[in-house]
């Protein structure tokens, strides 16, 4: 049993967290759009999907706040919705990224020798190219989907979670804990996800919530360009490249959609930021 | 010396050779039956299997990487699907493009990085610190995307300051090019400022409160020749190996930023070769991009070790 475990450690940890302010901005900024993604039907304005050829590329005004755009659908109405996708692939992408990643780290940590060096010179090759490239290659290889941009991501980000379990998991091997369950006659398994996981998944909740903030960027990116979501989503980073050549004289059909990605981004950010020192007091 | 660089440059060849067996079955293997990927659902079987048997993707994968893997090495980087010509010269025309936005990117965020770093590290702990701290982070962290449409809107669109495009006219000179490049370079710019200036305040904060500064303090020398005999010396180690990563991601990882501005360096090869499905194309690209990663991570260990005697000794 480890300090984490006992109960008042806990309370100090939600003690620390009610106080740190970065962590409460995080947190509500994403649960507003957590909000909208889920029932985003319920609260946009005007129905986000319908055309209005009558009124389009209207500037923003009473009817429409954001404006709309090229077939005259309400630009707040699909900004509101446009959360829903994001943070369904990005999350699920992170997650998938830090389960493996974890049980990779682990092993990497709890063997070493040959296969450590193994892996982490492999690992060490694909870090030489962009994330983006390693993303763009595979998707052009096995086709964009959500399903295969969530395996994607969470392959590209398995190596680097694991160097960062890995890492936290060289300090554990050492100490006292882990000698007594081998002795004890525990096999590698248990050792590793009984004994040790428990003390490293600190670490590997704040690195999930930094990864996070890079799958939101990283999606977002990759819908732009046409190998993340896909139309007819509402989504943010479509809607952007959709309404790119318009740049110039109807702003409006881009700039919200830009800002809306962005706060979701530093919300992310913030909630990493704010867990990661509020795990760090303890 | 001589020991060490050998044993550096034997490290790069065996990461390049990794990422080669990536690149190869990632461009051979991942999309399974590349006649039908290229060719379309709709395309002929028998069409199908002559387009296979001329690529020569129907022989054992060893043969086939071996193959590919020798001409690359050679020079010959194969041909284009799309533009069924070999793929060499169209790598080596954006490979020029990205290294002069790459060069100008860097020209602007490396001195501004590392000024940014050490002006936070003389004041840790006041506010300028702190400013520079949550300034750097908050803009590393927004999508290139989203700085590049904001500063169109501002200096493209509003003020009319830039062009928005970087597609210079014809025979444009150095200067006029420059000024295409401005806004193309700023948004790399903004992301690597933060991560740039925080590896130099570290490693400032670091020299600074090492004994030699003391000692040098102390001996009576002025501060300014303190700071840069002493402190910025030792400062500066880190960043060099973190310019390795920057060069790869500025000739490379620009995608999203040459997609925006209509340039056609690496990162838009490699995007119109995604999208084309051109795999001979994407391939040579991405092994490009992962060698200009290997030749500046050694460059920049080289250059490291030159520097500071300390790691040449612990290393080799």
């Amino acid at each position: 049993m480890s300090a984490a475990d006992s109960p008042s450690a806990a309370t100090d940890a939600w003690r620390a967290a009610l106080r740190s302010r970065t962590l409460l901005i995080g947190v509500g900024i994403l649960l507003f759009w957590i909000v909208c993604a889920l029932f985003g039907r319920h609260l946009t304005p005007q129905d986000p999907y319908a055309d209005d050829l009558l009124s389009t590329l209207a500037p923003p005004s009473w009817r429409h706040w954001f404006g709309t755009d090229q077939l005259g659908r309400d630009v707040f109405s699909r900004v509101i919705i446009g959360a829903r996708d994001i943070l369904i692939v990005a999350p699920l992408a992170t997650l998938l990224g830090t389960v493996l990643g974890t049980v990779l780290g682990l092993t990497l940590g709890y063997f070493r020798g040959l296969i450590d060096d193994v892996v982490s010179r492999v690992i060490e090759a694909l870090q030489a190219l962009p994330l983006v490239i390693v993303a763009l290659m595979a998707l052009a290889a096995i086709g964009t989907s959500n399903a295969t941009v969530v395996c994607v991501i969470g392959f590209v980000f398995t190596p680097i979670i694991a160097r960062t379990v890995r890492a936290a998991m060289l300090n554990e091997v050492e100490l006292d804990y882990v000698a007594a369950a081998r002795l004890r006659g525990d096999g590698a398994l248990a050792v590793m996800f009984i004994e040790i996981l428990p003390n490293v998944l600190p670490v590997a909740v704040v690195e999930m919530t930094v990864r996070l903030g890079y799958a939101i960027f990283f999606v977002a990116s990759l819908s732009f360009i046409g190998f993340g979501i896909q139309p007819p989503s509402a989504d943010w980073g479509i809607a952007i490249a959709e309404n790119y050549s318009l740049i110039g004289s109807y702003w409006w059909t881009i700039l919200f959609d830009a800002a809306a990605t962005a706060s979701l981004i530093v919300g992310v950010n913030l909630v990493a930021d704010g867990l990661g020192s509020v795990l760090e007091q303890r | 010396m001589l020991k060490f660089l050998v044993k550096r440059a034997l490290l790069s060849l065996i990461t390049l050779a990794i990422l080669s067996i990536f690149v190869f079955l990632g461009g051979q293997l991942l999309p399974g039956d590349v006649g039908r990927a290229v060719l379309g659902p709709l395309a002929d079987a028998r069409a199908v299997a002559a387009f296979n048997h001329q690529l020569g993707v129907d022989r054992p994968l060893l043969i086939q990487y071996w193959d590919w893997i020798s001409h690359f090495v050679g020079g010959d980087m194969g041909r284009s699907f799309t533009y069924r010509a070999p793929v060499a010269p169209f790598i080596a025309e954006a490979l020029m493009h990205s290294l002069k936005l790459a060069a100008l990117a860097f020209a602007l965020v490396v001195p501004l990085g590392i000024a940014g770093g050490v002006f936070a590290a003389l004041g840790a702990g006041t506010f300028r610190d702190r400013a520079i701290l949550v300034i750097g982070q908050s803009l590393g962290i927004v999508p290139e995307f989203i700085a590049s449409i904001v500063l169109i809107l501002i200096f493209g669109v509003w003020l009319r300051w830039l062009p928005m495009s970087a597609d210079w006219p014809e025979g444009a000179g150095a200067l006029t090019q420059i000024r295409y490049l401005i806004l193309p370079a700023l948004p790399p710019v903004l992301i690597y400022f933060g991560y740039i200036a925080r590896v130099a305040r570290v490693g400032t904060i670091e020299a600074l409160n090492a004994d030699y500064t003391r000692t040098a303090v102390l001996k009576g020398l002025p501060w300014n020749i303190v700071l840069r005999r002493h402190v910025l010396r030792n400062a500066l180690l880190p960043t060099i190996t973190i310019t390795a990563s920057l060069i790869g991601y500025l000739a490379g990882g620009l995608v999203v930023v040459e997609a925006l501005f209509h340039y056609r360096g690496m990162g838009g090869l490699i995007y119109a070769a995604a999208k084309a499905k051109d795999f001979p194309m994407l391939e040579a690209g991405v092994l490009t991009i992962g060698a200009i990663y290997a030749i500046a991570s050694l460059l920049a260990d080289l250059v490291s070790s030159a520097l500071n005697p300390r790691i040449r000794a612990g290393r080799a």
